[in-house]
C-alpha cells in the first residue's frame, strides 16, 4: 500500500499503468471478442476506419478485420516482450551475482563474456540468429534474451558488489550460510528493486525488437504481429495510410506505457531519489 | 598525450579476447544453421547426386573435425577472409566494403544530429526546468523514445514524400541525374534527410533525457556554487563550468550506442532503400545467403569495438583524471 502511494505520485506512471491495462484486456480478450483466425478474410478489402459499425478500424487489402488482428497482435507482442524479458532476467542475474559475489577471476570471465555480449550489435544479431534458424515465437524470443541480459548482468554485479561489504552479509558469511543461499535468500532480494525498473524498459525495448522484426518478415508467420501489419500495410502506404497508421500507435502506446512504468518504478523504489525531480 | 596512448594501448589489448569471442561464436551459428554451403551449392546446381556433395565438402575442409574447422575459420578471418558469397559471386569482404560508406554516412549523420538535438534539447530543458518549455521537451523525449524507427520512417515518407512532395524518399541519389559537385553533395543530402532524421530520433531521446538530468546534477555540485559565488555570469557558468563535465555521460552512451544504430539502420535503410549494410543483409535474409549474413554481423561486431576505443580516447581528452587499470 504505501509503495502504490508512492507510485501514485507520478501521474505519468499511473496513465502508463492504465494504457498498459487496456493493452492486457485487449489481449487476454481477443479470443473471446474475436474467435477464429485473424487472418481470414472477415469483409471487403479496404474498408476505412469508422466507415462501418462491424470494423470500427476498418479492413485491410485483403479484407482481414484490422481490429481483429490489433487485438491480436497485443498477445504477441506482451507475450514475447514478457516471456525474452524474463528469461533475460534469470540469466542476468545469475550471471550478475556470481561475478559481484565472488569478483576476482569469477568475475572477470563472467564479465569478458557480458562483454562479448554486448558488443555484438543487438538487432543485427537478433536479425541474423533468426534468419539463420526458422522465425518461430521461442527463437524469437530467445534471439531477444540473448541480447538483453548483459545490460542486466551489469546490474546486478554493480548491486552484488555494494551489497558484499554490507555487514548482514559479512555477518551470514560468518556464521557459515551457504554461498547460494546467501546469494540468492540474502542479498537478491536487496538487488530487486533497480532490476524491476530496467526489466520494464527491457520489455519496452523486446516489443520494440519484435514489431521491427516482424516488419522485415521475419516474424512468426504463425501469428499476427504489430509489425507484420504495418510491413503488410507498407506496400499500399499511399491508398490506405490506416493500415500503416493503426498498428504504429499501438505499439508506441504499449512501449510508451512501459517505459511511463519505468521511470514511476524508479521514483517508488528508489527513495534515494526521491524528491529530486 | 602518453596517458592517452596508453590507455588506448590498454584497451587495445582487452580487445582481443573480446573479438575472439566473436568470432567463435559467429563459427557456431553457421554451424547451428540447418544445412551448409555445401547443401546451397548443391541447391544451386540444380543436381544434388552424394559423390559430389562429398567431394565437394572435402575440397572446402567441411568434412575435418570441428576444432580443425574453427582453427581454419579463424584462420580466414585473420586474413580478413569472410568466405565467398555465392549468390553474388564474389567475396563477403568485397561486398561490404564496397556497402559499408553508404550504411557508416548514415550512421554517423544520424548520429551527430541526435548528440546535437539531444544535447540541445537537454541543455534547455535543464535551463528552464519546471517550467512549459521544459514539459514539451520531456514529452517530446518520451515520445521520441517510444516511436518504432520504422513506422515514424513511413509517416515521413507519407507526410514528406507523398503528400507534400518535398523530399525524395528512395534510393541515395537521383539515378541518371547525373549530377556533379556540389550538386551531386545537394542530392545525396536532401536524400539522407529523411532517413537520417527517422534514426536519429529515438538517439535523440537518450541524449536529451540524460542531458537534462546530467545538467541538473552537474548544476547542484559544489564548485558550480563556488562560480557562481564569486560572480561569474550565467552563461559563462553553463557552457564552461557544467557542459563539459555533464557531456561525460552523454559519451559514454553514446559509444555504447554505435551497435544499436548500426541494427537501427538495417530498419531504415529497408524503409528508405538506402543502399548500404542494412539493404545487403536484408536481402542476404531472403537469398539464404548466410556467409555473407555473418560477414555483416562480424564486420559490425569489428565496428563497435572500434568505436568503443574512440570513445575510451575521447573521453581521456574530456576529463584528465581518468586513468584506466
Amino acid at each position: 500500500m504505501a509503495f502504490w502511494r508512492q507510485y501514485r505520485r507520478n501521474v505519468a506512471a499511473v496513465i502508463g499503468l492504465a494504457i498498459l491495462l487496456v493493452v492486457v484486456v485487449m489481449a487476454v480478450s481477443a479470443p473471446l471478442l474475436y474467435p477464429g483466425d485473424p487472418w481470414d478474410m472477415a469483409g471487403k478489402p479496404f474498408i476505412w476506419p469508422f466507415q462501418s459499425w462491424k470494423f470500427p478500424l476498418g479492413t485491410d487489402r485483403l479484407g482481414r478485420d484490422v481490429a481483429a488482428c490489433i487485438f491480436h497482435g497485443a498477445r504477441v507482442s506482451l507475450l514475447i516482450g514478457l516471456v525474452a524479458t524474463l528469461v533475460a532476467v534469470v540469466v542476468g542475474i545469475v550471471v550478475g551475482a556470481f561475478a559481484g559475489f565472488y569478483g576476482g577471476k569469477v568475475d572477470d570471465v563472467l564479465m569478458r563474456l557480458t562483454e562479448i555480449f554486448q558488443t555484438i550489435p543487438s538487432f543485427i544479431f537478433i536479425f541474423v540468429v533468426v534468419a539463420v534458424f526458422t522465425p518461430t515465437v521461442p527463437i524469437i524470443v530467445l534471439a531477444i534474451a540473448i541480447v538483453s541480459w548483459p545490460q542486466l548482468a551489469r546490474l546486478v554485479r554493480g548491486e552484488f558488489i555494494a551489497l558484499r561489504g554490507r555487514d548482514f552479509i559479512q555477518g551470514c558469511i560468518a556464521i557459515g550460510m551457504s554461498d547460494l543461499r546467501i546469494i540468492f535468500f540474502q542479498a537478491l532480494p536487496n538487488a530487486l528493486a533497480p532490476v524491476i525498473v530496467t526489466a520494464s524498459v527491457t520489455v519496452a525495448l523486446a516489443i520494440l525488437a519484435e514489431s521491427g522484426l516482424a516488419f522485415l518478415g521475419l516474424g512468426d508467420p504463425n501469428v499476427m504481429s504489430w509489425g507484420t501489419i504495418i510491413g503488410a500495410g507498407r506496400a499500399v502506404l499511399r491508398q490506405a495510410w490506416y493500415l500503416t497508421a493503426i498498428p504504429g500507435v499501438a505499439i508506441l502506446l504499449t512501449v510508451l506505457a512501459l517505459n511511463l512504468i519505468g521511470d514511476g518504478l524508479n521514483d517508488a523504489l528508489n527513495p534515494r531519489l526521491r524528491g529530486r525531480r | 598525450m602518453y596517458r592517452v596512448i596508453r590507455i588506448v594501448r590498454r584497451r587495445l589489448l582487452q580487445m582481443i579476447p573480446v573479438v575472439l569471442g566473436i568470432v567463435v561464436f559467429n563459427f557456431a551459428l553457421l554451424h547451428l544453421a540447418p544445412g551448409d554451403a555445401v547443401d546451397v551449392m548443391a541447391g544451386e546446381a540444380g543436381a544434388s547426386n552424394a559423390e559430389y556433395v562429398a567431394q565437394l565438402r572435402q575440397q572446402y575442409g567441411l568434412d575435418k573435425p570441428l576444432p580443425v574447422q574453427l582453427g581454419n575459420y579463424l584462420w580466414h578471418v585473420v586474413q580478413l577472409d569472410l568466405g565467398y558469397s555465392y549468390r553474388h559471386n564474389r567475396p563477403v569482404l568485397g561486398l561490404i566494403l564496397e556497402r559499408l560508406p553508404a550504411t557508416l554516412s548514415l550512421m554517423l549523420t544520424a548520429l551527430s544530429l541526435s548528440i546535437l538535438l539531444g544535447v540541445g534539447l537537454g541543455v534547455l530543458a535543464a535551463w528552464r526546468v519546471r517550467t512549459a518549455t521544459d514539459t514539451v521537451i520531456s514529452i517530446f523525449a518520451l515520445l521520441s523514445y517510444a516511436t518504432p524507427t520504422f513506422w515514424i520512417g513511413l509517416m515521413f515518407i507519407l507526410l514528406f514524400g507523398v503528400t507534400l512532395g518535398w523530399l525524395p524518399t528512395t534510393g541515395m541519389e537521383s539515378v541518371g541525374a547525373g549530377y556533379k559537385g556540389l550538386d551531386r553533395v545537394v542530392d545525396i543530402g536532401r536524400h539522407m534527410l529523411l532517413p537520417a532524421v527517422t534514426l536519429a530520433l529515438f538517439y535523440m531521446a537518450i541524449y536529451t533525457r540524460l542531458m537534462r538530468a546530467s545538467m541538473l546534477e552537474v548544476y547542484g555540485l559544489d564548485y558550480v556554487r563556488t562560480a557562481q559565488a564569486k560572480g561569474l555570469a550565467g552563461g559563462k557558468i553553463a557552457f564552461k563550468h557544467v557542459l563539459r563535465n555533464a557531456l561525460l555521460p552523454v559519451v559514454t552512451v553514446a559509444g555504447l550506442q554505435v551497435g544499436s544504430l548500426l541494427g537501427g539502420s538495417v530498419l531504415v535503410e529497408t524503409v528508405f532503400g538506402w543502399p548500404g549494410l542494412g539493404r545487403l543483409a536484408y536481402d542476404a535474409v531472403f537469398q539464404r545467403d548466410f556467409n555473407t549474413l555473418l560477414g555483416i554481423l562480424l564486420l559490425c561486431s569489428i565496428v563497435v569495438v572500434l568505436a568503443n576505443l574512440v570513445v575510451d580516447m575521447l573521453y581521456a581528452v574530456l576529463d584528465p583524471r581518468i586513468e584506466y587499470q
